[in-house]
C-alpha cells in the first residue's frame, strides 16, 4: 500500500495514532494481557501461560487486598475531608487579608513545592518516637512523659501518614477555593446581609453554594492523587508495622517488585484503577450538579 | 412608620473624604431620589443607610432609632441592586422567600407572601425558574419581588434600571412608581438619570462631590434650581447658560452681545456684578411656537440663524447661534426649517435664571 493512497485526514492523523499506540495503548494492552497470566519477573516463560481470570479471582478473594483497599478508602475519606475543611478555612482567612495577600498566597503553596518523598522523610523524622520533634515538644510541654510510638503503633502510623498528606496538599483546596472566593460576585453576599442573614447564614446559603464547584474540582484532583498514594507511605512506614498501613499501591508495588508476581500485581492495579474511576465519576457528577446550581457560565 | 434621617453624615476612605457631613430628612412613606453624576457620593450614602458601608461620622436614624452600628439585618430594609444580586442557585420563588426563610417563617406564610408579590409583579409563571433562565427585566422584577416580600420599613434602590435597555427601563420605572403607591413605604432611590429622578420621586436630592446641592420637589429643582450645577443637571436638553457682567444696566456677554436684565432681577443686581445667565430651552422659542406666551413685557425678541434642528415629531429642538455658541430652543407645532435660516426667536426673560458668578448660587429675583 502506498502512503499516497491514504486520504489527507488519515495521513495527518496517523502520527498521533502511532505515538499513542506505541507509548500508551500497547503497554496498556500488554499489562492487561499479563494480568491474565501467572507472569513472574523471575520466570519470563510464565508470560505465555494463559490462566484466564484466576489472578482476578485471587485478588478479589484475598483478604489482604480488601484490607488495603478499605484502608485506602479510609485514608482518602479522612484526608480529603480534613484538607477540605482546613483549605476552606485557610482560603477564607487569606481572602480577608487586606494587606500582603499575595505573599500569603505564595506562602500557602510552599508545601506543594516539596517532593512527596522529602515530605515523607521530614514527617518520618518529626514523628520519630525517640528523636522526633513531636514527642520532644509534647514532653517539653508536659503533656506526656512517655515516648508515643507514632510510626510503630498501627493506628497512630496511619494517623501520622494522614497528617503528612494533609500538610502537603491542603494548599490544593485552599488555592482553588480562594480562586472561587476571588471570582465570586459581591452583590449576592450583600443582598444576603440585607435579607437578614447572619454571617454564618450568609456563608451557608450564599457563599458555600458558590464555592462548591471549586471544592469539587479540588476533590477530583486530590481523590486521584490520594488513591494512588505511594511515596509518602513508602518512606514513612513502607506499609508497616505488620502491614497496618498497607495501601493499594504499596501492596501492588510489593507484589510486583518485591514478590516479582507481575501478573497478579497487574490484576490488582486494574481493580485499583476502578476505584479511582469511581471516585472521579462521583465527584464530576457532583461538580456538574453544583455548577448547574449556581448557573455557572464556565 | 419609618422616616430616615441623616445627620452630618460623613464617609471617609482612609484620608479621602467622599461624603462631607450631609443632612437629610426623608419623611415616612416618601419617595426620595438621590441623583448626581458618578462619584458624587450618592451610592455610598445609600450603602451607609443599608449598613453595607461603615459610617465614618455623623448619624443615620431609621424610624427614630440610631442605626449606625447595627448590621444590615437589624435595620429592616430591603435593597434592590443594579446588578440584581439574585442568588444564582435558588429558584425565583426561593430567592423571593429567602429572607422569610431566614427569619424562620412557616412554609405556608412564605408561599402566601411570595405568591402575593409574584402577582403584583407578574412573576407567577416564572417562580420555578432560576435567575440564569430569566431576561434582564425579569431578573430586576424578581429583585424587586424579593424586596417586597420582606415588607421592610425602607426600600433602597441602587440604580436599579441602569442595566436595562431603554424600553424596559420605562416599563420597570412605571412598575416602581406603582409599587410605591401600593406599598406606602419609604423609598430611597439612587440614580444618575435625572428623568428617573423627576418621574419617580416626591423629592429629589441633588448631590455633587459629596455635598447636597439642593433638596426639593421635581417642580422645585426644575423651576427654582438653587445652584448653577442643579440648573445644568436637571432638565433635558440642559439649560442654556452664559457668563455675563452687568454693564450699563444690561447683561453684557463676553463676546459683546447683550440682553436686557430680566425684570425681576432689576433691583437686585448691581453694576459690574459677574453672573451666569440661564434660560431653559422651553423659554426660548421661534416666535409663535412657544410653550407659553409669558409676560409680554419680559419677552425679548432676537433675529438668530438656525444651525441645526432635531425633529422629535410633536416638537423640534432648534439650535440657534447666539453670542458665538449654540442655544437650544424648543419649537412647538414645528414647521420644517433650513439650516442657516434666520428665525425670529422669543426669549422669555421672566423665566430666566441668574446665578452668582463666583458661588454659582441662584440669585433671588
Amino acid at each position: 500500500m502506498k502512503l499516497s493512497k491514504l486520504s489527507a485526514p488519515t495521513l495527518l492523523l496517523l502520527p498521533a495514532f502511532i505515538v499513542l499506540a506505541v507509548f500508551i495503548v500497547l503497554p496498556l494492552m500488554f499489562s492487561l494481557y499479563s494480568s491474565f497470566t501467572p507472569f513472574r519477573l523471575t520466570k519470563p516463560d510464565t508470560l505465555w501461560v494463559f490462566i484466564g481470570f484466576r489472578n482476578y479471582v485471587n485478588v478479589l478473594t484475598n483478604a489482604e487486598f480488601w484490607v488495603a483497599f478499605g484502608r485506602t478508602v479510609l485514608l482518602l475519606t479522612i484526608a480529603l475531608n480534613a484538607e477540605m475543611l482546613l483549605g476552606l478555612g485557610l482560603a477564607l482567612l487569606v481572602n480577608k487579608a487586606t494587606r500582603g495577600q499575595r505573599i500569603l498566597r505564595t506562602a500557602m503553596m510552599f508545601p506543594m513545592m516539596f517532593s512527596p518523598v522529602l515530605v515523607g522523610f521530614q514527617f518520618k523524622f518529626l514523628f520519630n518516637d525517640n528523636i522526633g520533634f513531636v514527642n520532644n515538644a509534647l514532653q517539653s510541654l508536659g503533656l506526656t512523659d512517655r515516648a508515643i510510638p507514632w510510626l510503630i503503633d498501627g493506628n497512630l502510623a496511619l494517623f501520622s501518614i494522614i497528617v503528612a498528606e494533609v500538610w502537603s496538599s491542603t494548599a490544593v483546596f485552599a488555592i482553588l477555593i480562594l480562586a472561587g472566593l476571588l471570582a465570586m460576585p459581591k452583590d449576592p453576599v450583600e443582598a444576603a446581609h440585607v435579607d437578614g442573614c447572619t454571617p454564618w447564614q450568609t456563608f451557608r446559603y450564599v457563599t458555600w453554594p458558590y464555592l462548591m464547584p471549586f471544592a469539587f474540582i479540588a476533590m477530583t484532583i486530590r481523590s486521584l492523587d490520594v488513591a494512588r498514594a505511594y511515596d509518602i507511605v513508602k518512606i514513612m512506614t513502607d506499609g508497616g508495622p505488620a502491614k497496618r498501613t498497607e495501601l493499594l499501591w504499596t501492596l501492588v508495588g510489593r507484589t510486583a517488585y518485591g514478590d516479582a508476581r507481575m501478573g497478579l500485581a497487574n490484576a490488582m492495579a486494574y481493580v485499583a484503577i476502578l476505584l479511582s474511576i469511581v471516585f472521579t465519576v462521583y465527584f464530576f457528577r457532583k461538580l456538574a450538579a453544583a455548577r448547574q446550581q449556581i448557573g455557572a457560565e464556565w | 412608620m419609618a422616616p430616615v434621617t441623616l445627620r452630618k453624615l460623613v464617609k471617609r476612605y482612609g484620608a479621602l473624604e467622599v461624603v462631607h457631613g450631609i443632612d437629610l430628612e426623608v419623611k415616612d412613606r416618601e419617595f426620595i431620589a438621590l441623583v448626581g453624576p458618578s462619584g458624587c457620593g450618592k451610592s455610598t450614602t445609600l450603602r451607609m443607610i443599608a449598613g453595607l458601608e461603615e459610617v465614618s461620622g455623623g448619624a443615620i436614624e431609621i424610624g427614630g432609632r440610631k442605626v449606625n452600628d447595627l448590621p444590615p439585618r437589624a435595620r429592616n430594609i430591603s435593597m434592590v441592586f443594579q446588578s440584581y444580586a439574585l442568588y444564582p442557585h435558588m429558584t425565583v420563588a426561593e430567592n423571593m422567600g429567602f429572607s422569610l426563610k431566614i427569619a424562620g417563617r412557616s412554609a405556608d406564610e412564605i408561599k402566601t407572601r411570595v405568591d402575593e408579590a409574584a402577582a403584583i409583579l407578574d412573576l407567577g409563571h416564572l417562580l420555578e425558574r432560576r435567575p440564569s433562565q430569566l431576561s434582564g427585566g425579569q431578573r430586576q422584577r424578581v429583585a424587586m419581588g424579593r424586596a417586597i416580600v420582606r415588607q421592610p420599613d425602607v426600600f433602597l434602590f441602587d440604580e436599579p434600571l441602569s442595566n436595562l435597555d431603554a424600553k424596559l427601563r420605562t416599563q420597570v420605572r412605571t412598575e416602581i412608581k406603582k409599587l410605591h403607591a401600593r406599598m406606602q413605604a419609604t423609598m430611597i432611590y439612587v440614580t444618575h438619570d435625572q428623568v428617573e429622578a423627576m418621574t419617580l420621586s416626591d423629592r429629589i436630592v441633588i448631590m455633587r462631590d459629596g455635598h447636597i446641592e439642593q433638596v426639593g420637589t421635581p417642580e422645585d429643582v426644575f423651576r427654582r434650581p438653587a445652584t448653577k450645577f442643579v440648573a445644568g443637571f436637571i432638565g433635558s436638553p440642559p439649560m442654556n447658560m452664559e457668563e455675563a457682567v452687568l454693564t450699563d444696566g444690561k447683561l453684557a456677554f463676553t463676546t459683546g452681545a447683550s440682553l436686557p436684565v430680566p425684570p425681576r432681577f432689576r433691583s437686585s443686581l448691581r453694576e459690574g456684578q459677574k453672573v451666569t445667565f440661564g434660560l431653559r430651552p422651553d423659554d426660548i422659542y421661534p416666535s409663535g411656537h412657544g410653550l407659553h406666551a409669558g409676560d409680554a413685557d419680559a419677552v425679548h425678541e432676537l433675529e438668530l440663524p438656525v444651525t441645526i434642528t432635531e425633529p422629535l415629531g410633536n416638537e423640534t429642538l432648534v439650535f440657534t447661534q447666539f453670542n458665538g455658541r449654540d442655544w437650544v430652543s424648543r419649537m412647538l407645532n414645528p414647521r420644517p426649517l433650513r439650516s442657516g435660516e434666520k428665525m425670529r426667536m422669543s426669549l422669555d426673560l421672566s423665566r430666566a435664571h441668574i446665578f452668582d458668578g463666583e458661588t454659582g448660587k441662584a440669585l433671588a429675583g
